[in-house]
C-alpha cells in the first residue's frame, strides 16, 4: 500500500473564544480581525517544510488540497504548492498527490489540465491527479457555482481534462453544456498517459459511479475516522462488486488523523489541545452551509437523510476527552505500538490501499509536527506499508514509483525559515 | 380548501412533465408559486371563487419527476417552457399571479412576450438587486432565522401551519426532501444573486400590474416595490401592513380583495 501525508494548512493561532465569537471557520471568518499576512507566510513555509520532511522521512506521497476563504486551510490554488513540492523532491521517489484542484469551479477546466500537466512534467511523472467535485462552501458559497449544476459541470470538466491530456489527441473543439472551447490543444501534456486519477468524495454514489466507469481511485475524505468510514467504504465495496470490478484495495483511498508519541500518556499530553483546536475551531461550520439545496443530487439527497443525522452526532464532540477521540478512532493516537495495531486494523477493515494521514492537526506547532512525522515514519509505517502488496498491484499510483520506496536517510528538517 | 384537479402536462422537445393543479371557473389565472414549491392554500381558494386557477409546479418539483429540471438549462428555457405550457392548456393571454420566485418568473413572461399576459400581479417578487438592500439568500439562511424574515408573526397560525412538519418520520423525511429539492430546482435560476437581467426587461411589460409587498418583509425588503414600479410602465404598489414576505397568507383578506378587485377591472 501507499501512505501519503495530507496537509490542510490551518491558521494555527485562532483566538481561544473563536468558536463563540464567529459563525464559521469557512466562508466568513474576518481576515482583518483574525489573521495577518506575515504569519500566513510563515505557515505556508512551515507547511512546505513539513511536507518535504515527510518526503525525506520516507512517506510515499505528499498531499495538498484546495479551499477558499477558510481559516483551517487556505491553499486556494493547490498547484502553486504542488509546484514547489515537485521541484524540491526530484531526488526522491515520492508522489505529488494533488487532492486537488476543484473541477466545477475552475473555468475553463483546461486550466487544471495544464497545471497538472506542468506538475507531471516538473516532477518527472510523479503526479497523482486528484479531481475533487468540491465542497458546497468552496464551490457554491465562495465561487458562486449554482448547486444543482455542480455535479454536471464536474462530469463535463472531468471528460474534457482527460481528453485534453492525451498525447495522441489533435486539436479539438469542445462544445459542452457548461464549457465551450473552440481550439483545445494543450501545452504541455503530462508524461503519464494519463496520470492516476483520484476522486475525493464524501459518500455520494454519483462519485462512486464515476470512479467505477473510468476506473479511478475513490477516496473517502472525512475527519471523523474509520468507524464512521467503515459504513461508507462497505457501501463502496458493495458497489464495486455490483459493477463486477476486482476488489483491489488500491481502488480506495482514506484519510485518517494520526498522532504518535513515545507513550499513550505522552500522546495525550502532546496532542490533545491541538485535536480540541481542530474540532472546536477548524470544524466550526454551520450545518446549513454544507448542503445548499441542489448540492446533492436527488438520489444522494434521498439516501443521505440518515447520514446527516449520524454526522451531527459525531460533530457533537465538545465534551470528548483524548480517550474519546481515540476510542472512536476519530483520531488514531498513542504510542507507536498502539497506533500500529489500530491503523493496520483500520486499513484492513476498510480495505484501503491508498492511505492518507493527517499528521499536522489544528494548532500543532512546527516542531511537534516534525516529531509526529518522524515517529510515524520510523515506528509506524514499516509495519503497515507492505499490506496488500503481495496480492495486488497499485494501478492508481505513478508507474515509476510503484515499487517499495528504498529506505531513506535520516530526514532533516528542511528550510527552517520561520 | 377546494379540491383542485391535477393534470400532468408534458411539453417541449425534452418532454418535460409537470403537474398543473386546476380549480374554479371563470377567466383564467396562472399562479406561479414561490421557491419552496406549490401548496394549494386559502389564497388560491379565494382566487378560484371567480376564476379558473391553473397552478403549475415548477419543473422538477413534481413528486416523481425530480429530473425534469435537467431539461431546463436557463431562464430562457424556463420562459419558453411556460409559453408552451400555456399552449398545452389552451391559454391565450391569462392573468399571471406570481409569488416571490414565481413573481420573478411571471415578470419575465410578461416582459418577454407582453401579449401573452393580460394582467400581472407580483407579490414580493425577487429579480432585482440593490447593494444597499441585499436580498437574503434563503437557501443558506439558518433555519431558525428564516421564520423571522418571512413572517410578520413567526409564532402566528400562518407560520405554524407552514412550518409544521408531519409527525410520522417517513412522511417528515419525504416532506423535507420535497422542500429541499424544490429550493434546488428554483434556486437553479437565481443562485447566488437573484438578479439575472430582469431590470433591463421590465420596461417591456404592457399588462396592467399590481405589486403587493408586506411592509415588514425582511427577506426581500419593501424598497424593491418601488424598484419594480419605477420600471414597469403601468404599475401600482400596495404595501400591506402587518405582513412580511407572504402577505397573501398573513393578510389573506386584504390581499385577496386587492387582487380580485384588480383582476375584475
Amino acid at each position: 500500500m501507499k501512505i501519503s501525508m495530507f496537509h490542510l494548512m490551518p491558521y494555527r493561532d485562532l483566538p481561544d473564544d473563536f468558536e463563540r465569537r464567529y459563525r464559521s471557520v469557512w466562508v466568513d471568518p474576518p481576515w482583518g480581525e483574525l489573521a495577518d499576512a506575515e504569519t500566513a507566510g510563515m505557515y505556508y513555509n512551515w507547511t512546505f517544510d513539513e511536507l518535504l520532511f515527510a518526503a525525506e522521512a520516507g512517506l510515499d506521497g505528499i498531499c495538498v488540497n484546495e479551499h477558499h476563504q477558510n481559516a483551517y486551510g487556505f491553499m486556494p490554488n493547490p498547484n502553486v504548492m504542488g509546484s514547489v513540492l515537485a521541484r524540491l523532491t526530484n531526488h526522491l521517489d515520492v508522489a505529488i498527490v494533488q487532492m486537488g484542484a476543484t473541477l466545477p469551479s475552475t473555468n475553463p477546466p483546461t486550466r487544471i489540465a495544464e497545471e497538472y500537466a506542468m506538475l507531471d512534467c516538473i516532477s518527472g511523472g510523479r503526479l497523482v491527479a486528484g479531481m475533487p467535485i468540491g465542497s458546497a462552501m468552496d464551490v457554491n458559497l465562495c465561487y458562486g457555482i449554482t448547486p444543482i449544476e455542480q455535479r454536471e459541470r464536474y462530469a463535463e470538466a472531468h471528460d474534457l481534462i482527460l481528453k485534453a491530456w492525451r498525447t495522441d489527441q489533435e486539436m479539438f473543439a469542445w462544445n459542452g453544456k457548461y464549457f465551450q472551447l473552440g481550439m483545445v490543444n494543450l501545452w504541455p501534456r503530462p508524461i503519464q498517459q494519463p496520470p492516476p486519477v483520484w476522486l475525493p468524495g464524501a459518500g455520494s454514489s454519483s462519485t462512486w459511479d464515476l470512479a467505477a466507469t473510468y476506473d479511478h481511485c475513490y477516496c473517502f475524505l472525512s475527519f471523523y475516522g474509520n468507524a464512521f468510514g467503515k459504513k461508507m467504504m462497505d457501501g463502496f465495496w458493495e458497489f464495486v462488486a455490483q459493477r463486477e470490478l476486482d476488489a483491489n484495495p488500491h481502488r480506495a483511498g482514506f484519510l485518517q488523523l494520526v498522532v504518535v508519541a513515545d507513550t499513550d500518556a505522552q500522546a495525550e499530553k502532546d496532542y490533545y489541545q491541538h485535536i480540541r483546536y481542530f474540532f472546536d475551531k477548524c470544524q466550526h461550520i454551520p450545518v446549513y452551509y454544507f448542503w445548499p439545496p441542489g448540492h446533492q443530487d436527488y438520489k444522494s439527497l434521498v439516501r443521505s437523510t440518515g447520514i446527516q443525522k449520524e454526522l451531527k452526532a459525531l460533530a457533537d464532540n465538545k465534551e470528548w476527552k483524548f480517550k474519546d477521540f481515540v476510542e472512536r478512532q476519530v483520531v488514531i493516537g498513542g504510542s507507536p505500538a498502539s497506533v500500529r495495531d489500530q491503523l493496520q486494523d483500520a486499513v484492513k477493515k476498510l480495505r484501503v490501499g491508498n492511505l492518507m494521514v493527517l499528521l499536522q492537526i489544528g494548532s500543532m506547532p512546527h516542531e511537534l509536527t516534525l516529531k509526529n512525522i518522524d515517529l510515524f515514519a520510523r515506528e509506524v509505517m514499516p509495519a503497515i506499508r507492505d499490506l496488500w502488496d503481495d496480492e495486488w498491484e497499485n494501478d492508481w499510483w505513478p508507474e515509476r514509483l510503484r515499487t517499495r520506496r528504498a529506505k531513506t536517510q535520516e530526514a532533516v528538517p528542511a528550510g527552517g525559515t520561520t | 380548501v377546494t379540491a383542485a384537479e391535477s393534470r400532468t402536462i408534458t411539453v417541449g422537445v425534452d418532454r418535460v412533465a409537470s403537474c398543473v393543479k386546476v380549480a374554479g371557473s371563470g377567466p383564467p389565472i396562472v399562479f406561479l408559486h414561490g421557491a419552496g414549491g406549490l401548496r394549494w392554500d386559502a389564497f388560491l381558494d379565494t382566487l378560484a371563487q371567480d376564476h379558473t386557477v391553473f397552478a403549475p409546479e415548477h419543473p422538477g418539483t413534481t413528486p416523481g419527476e425530480p429530473d425534469a429540471i435537467k431539461a431546463i438549462d436557463d431562464l430562457w428555457d424556463l420562459v419558453l417552457y411556460y409559453y408552451e405550457l400555456f399552449e398545452a392548456l389552451e391559454l391565450d393571454s391569462p392573468a399571471l399571479v406570481g409569488i416571490s420566485f414565481g413573481g420573478m418568473v411571471a415578470a419575465e413572461l410578461a416582459a418577454t412576450n407582453p401579449e401573452r399576459v393580460s394582467r400581472l400581479v407580483l407579490v414580493s417578487p425577487i429579480g432585482l438587486w440593490r447593494d444597499d438592500a441585499p436580498v437574503r439568500n434563503w437557501m443558506i439562511t439558518p433555519p431558525e432565522e428564516l421564520p423571522g424574515l418571512v413572517f410578520y408573526d413567526p409564532a402566528g397560525p400562518v407560520a405554524r401551519e407552514l412550518l409544521t412538519l408531519p409527525e410520522d418520520e417517513a412522511e417528515r423525511a419525504q416532506a423535507q426532501i420535497q422542500h429541499t429539492w424544490s429550493l434546488a430546482c428554483t434556486g437553479k435560476f437565481v443562485w447566488p444573486i437573484p438578479q439575472k437581467g430582469l431590470a433591463k426587461r421590465l420596461h417591456r411589460i404592457s399588462a396592467a400590474t399590481l405589486i403587493i409587498w408586506g411592509s415588514e418583509d425582511k427577506l426581500v425588503p419593501p424598497i424593491y416595490a418601488e424598484e419594480f414600479a419605477a420600471r414597469i410602465p403601468n404599475a401600482r404598489v400596495e404595501l400591506v401592513a402587518e405582513a412580511a414576505h407572504v402577505p397573501h397568507l398573513e393578510q389573506l383578506g386584504t390581499v385577496s380583495a386587492l387582487v380580485r378587485d384588480f383582476l375584475a377591472l
